[in-house]
């Protein structure tokens, strides 16, 4: 495999690999016949991220040379967003870049070809792998959004940094809210009173495309959801919004001739409206209809003294949550809790007893989910990462 | 300036040391270039003082401030020697603030009465005067590198923003840094050995950034990485640096740095190589 990017692709590429570090800890490289494409799913599954340049993106573009086998392989992203730190030196300095795949030497060859003849030479290990391979269908979705970047951008850029989640909805006008989502912990353990909900709110106008009823809401995490579109902004694209009921994927989608993305997003699977309602009085009704069922079962963003409090305060589902150890969540990172491919069991559909974690494996949920059911026999959809990276 | 130009007129012949400076940034600045230990061992002449900073018995780094940095530079011995703890000193040349608001600048007073007797430093900005007294220690014998022109293989002279980037982007989970100096290619080369794989970084002869070039025959060295990393310090704040390795490998950096008078100063970093052989499996 040898490709060739040139002038202000470089950077494009670049920016690809910035977003996709927000995502998982392995790039899987993969040339394919119409381009290559990287991939990246994070530890627990619930996100997964694709980006494909097509042949014409580069100068040169080779998949394997007849004698080989198709070249694929997984490194580790950090190296590879090494290649690529910063962005401003890749505009600045870089004229050419050159990713050479070649089984006999073992590794991954990176060369930037810089100004003033300066030549960066990486040489990368990696592992042979699996095709990464998400089974999501953006058609089989009933709402769709579609708007310019930019206009996402700035109305993503109020939110606290370390906001875990955020809500989309759709409500009366038709107008799309963005919301950031609390987790109903942090409103408990604060009194409901420090919590800050901020509140974007977008006018139809602004929106190419706006296909969603009125009432529609889903929930999903904001750091991947920004990686998408720090990229789509800085190449001046817009981003599409497909989503179903909550609990199913949803999928982030760019596209233009030379390349497309797409980012596929666990969102929670029962938005619970009650503190939210609490904080935001003047919102109306239909955008989250949740179950009337309160549920303090959702610890993912807890330091020990709020799991304390929500083992007092929650009576009867103490069982399923003793099993976890309150030190797995330290930070409020609710799809990367390391269980989430064990949730599979337990079918979110029997009344009484609460799912555990909120956020499925999107990969475990396209499997449950009839619609996406594929008909071949291996429920491994996404291989298992090797256990070493 | 009036305040310390007035200050102690008849008292000078009592110091072995007196230097004064309108703009205290232009000595903290290159000092700030080598502070990787706090030890420093200072060394003043008539030509100026230099300050030496070692670690590990395998790097040195010199910052020469020559007497013409100084607006005013006196020294009755034949040369003054002690040593003082680096950031200390460097704290109480910062003490109006490190980055302070454009043109104002900190003026500075510099004593020092000899053996045993504190640095005195007399700082002001503003008509505001502070007084500072730096124990000083024993001074130590500093290691002589024997780093002679004579015996340099290898020399190029590179414009400081070329390596910048480099050394800031270093894998710092590679040991060593290994450098390539040859007449022929690949010139000069920067490698390193990380956890991720290796990475080459090489520079044509003929660059734009290549001030001068004069190898003389191939010499692969390795230096730990760590103890390189500090100079990128005083890379940051130099235009050139020149980069030369003698006939046992052993490494000279020297940086020119200009202050904000247009006056030049030099740091200069000298790195022993590592013993281990180098592996020639890797092309």
């Amino acid at each position: 495999m040898k490709c060739l990017v040139t002038g202000g692709n470089v950077k494009v590429l670049g920016k690809a690999v910035h977003s996709l570090s927000r995502i998982g800890d392995e790039l899987y490289l993969e040339p394919l016949e119409d381009g290559l494409s990287l991939r990246t799913v994070n530890s627990s599954r619930s996100a997964y991220a694709c980006f494909l340049f097509a042949p014409l993106f580069f100068q040169q573009y080779q998949v394997a040379t007849p004698d080989q086998d198709p070249a694929r392989c997984k490194v580790l992203m950090k190296s590879f967003l090494s290649v690529f730190r910063s962005l401003a030196m890749l505009e600045k300095t870089v004229e050419k870049c050159c990713i050479s795949l070649n089984g006999r030497s073992s590794r991954l060859v990176v060369q930037l070809h810089c100004k003033y003849g300066v030549r960066k030479i990486h040489n990368l290990s990696f592992q042979d792998c699996e095709s990464l391979q998400a089974v999501f269908d953006p058609a089989s979705c009933s709402h769709v959004l579609r708007a310019p970047a930019r206009v996402l951008g700035e109305a993503v850029l109020p939110f606290p940094p370390a906001l875990a989640e955020v809500t989309l909805g759709v409500v009366r006008g038709p107008r799309v809210i963005l919301r950031s989502y609390l987790e109903e912990e942090e409103a408990v353990t604060a009194g409901v009173l420090r919590p800050m909900v901020t509140e974007m709110s977008l006018r139809e106008e602004d929106f190419q495309e706006l296909q969603a009823q009125e009432g529609v809401a889903i929930t999903f995490c904001l750091k991947e959801f920004r990686g998408l579109l720090s990229f789509a902004e800085s190449t001046n694209l817009s981003l599409s919004i497909h989503f179903d009921v909550p609990g199913r994927p949803a999928i982030f989608t760019v596209e233009d001739s030379l390349l497309d993305g797409h980012f596929v997003l666990a969102t929670l699977s029962e938005p619970d409206s009650q503190p939210q309602g609490l904080g935001t009085p003047q919102l109306p009704a239909p955008p989250l209809q949740a179950p009337s069922t309160p549920h303090l079962d959702d610890f993912t963003s807890d330091d020990i003294d709020s799991f304390m409090i929500a083992m007092e305060t929650t009576v009867g589902s103490d069982a399923s949550r003793a099993q976890l150890p309150p030190s797995l969540s330290p930070g409020p990172q609710p799809p990367c809790s390391p269980d989430s491919n064990s949730e599979e069991a337990e079918p979110s559909t029997v009344p009484g007893t609460p799912p555990p974690k909120k956020f499925r494996s999107l990969f475990f949920g396209s499997i449950l989910a009839p619609a996406y059911s594929p008909q071949g026999p291996s429920p491994v959809l996404a291989e298992d990462s090797e256990g070493e990276g | 300036m009036p305040l310390l130009t007035q200050h102690l007129p008849g008292d000078d012949e009592q110091y072995s040391l007196v230097a004064s400076l309108d703009n205290v940034r232009n000595l903290s600045t290159v000092l700030k270039a080598i502070h990787f230990q706090d030890h420093a061992t200072c060394f003043a002449t008539v030509n100026g003082i230099k300050v030496t900073v070692e670690k590990a018995k395998c790097v040195q780094a010199n910052a020469f401030i020559q007497a013409e940095i100084f607006q005013e530079f006196k020294v009755q011995e034949e040369s003054v020697t002690f040593r003082i703890n680096l950031g200390v000193l460097l704290d109480c040349l910062s003490i109006f603030g490190s980055s302070p608001m454009p043109g104002t600048f900190t003026a500075l007073r510099m004593c020092y009465q000899g053996y045993g007797h504190p640095l005195m430093l007399f700082l002001e900005e503003g008509g505001v005067v502070t007084v500072c007294k730096i124990n000083t220690q024993e001074p130590e014998d500093t290691l002589d590198f024997d780093f002679c022109s004579t015996n340099v293989i290898n020399k190029v002279i590179l414009q400081s923003e070329g390596l910048r980037e480099a050394f800031s982007e270093l894998d710092m989970t590679s040991d060593v840094l290994q450098i390539t100096m040859s007449p022929e290619k690949p010139y000069f080369r920067l490698s390193t050995y990380g956890n991720a794989g290796s990475a080459h970084l090489d520079y044509p002869k003929d660059s734009d950034l290549m001030e001068a070039f004069h190898c003389n025959e191939t010499q692969v060295n390795r230096y730990k990485i760590s103890l390189l990393k500090p100079s990128t310090k005083a890379l940051v704040l130099s235009c050139k640096v020149s980069i030369r390795t003698d006939n046992r490998g052993f490494l000279s950096l020297q940086y020119m740095i200009r202050n904000e008078d247009g006056q030049i100063s030099f740091v200069e970093y000298y790195c022993c190589p590592d013993e281990e052989e180098v592996s020639k499996s890797e092309p």
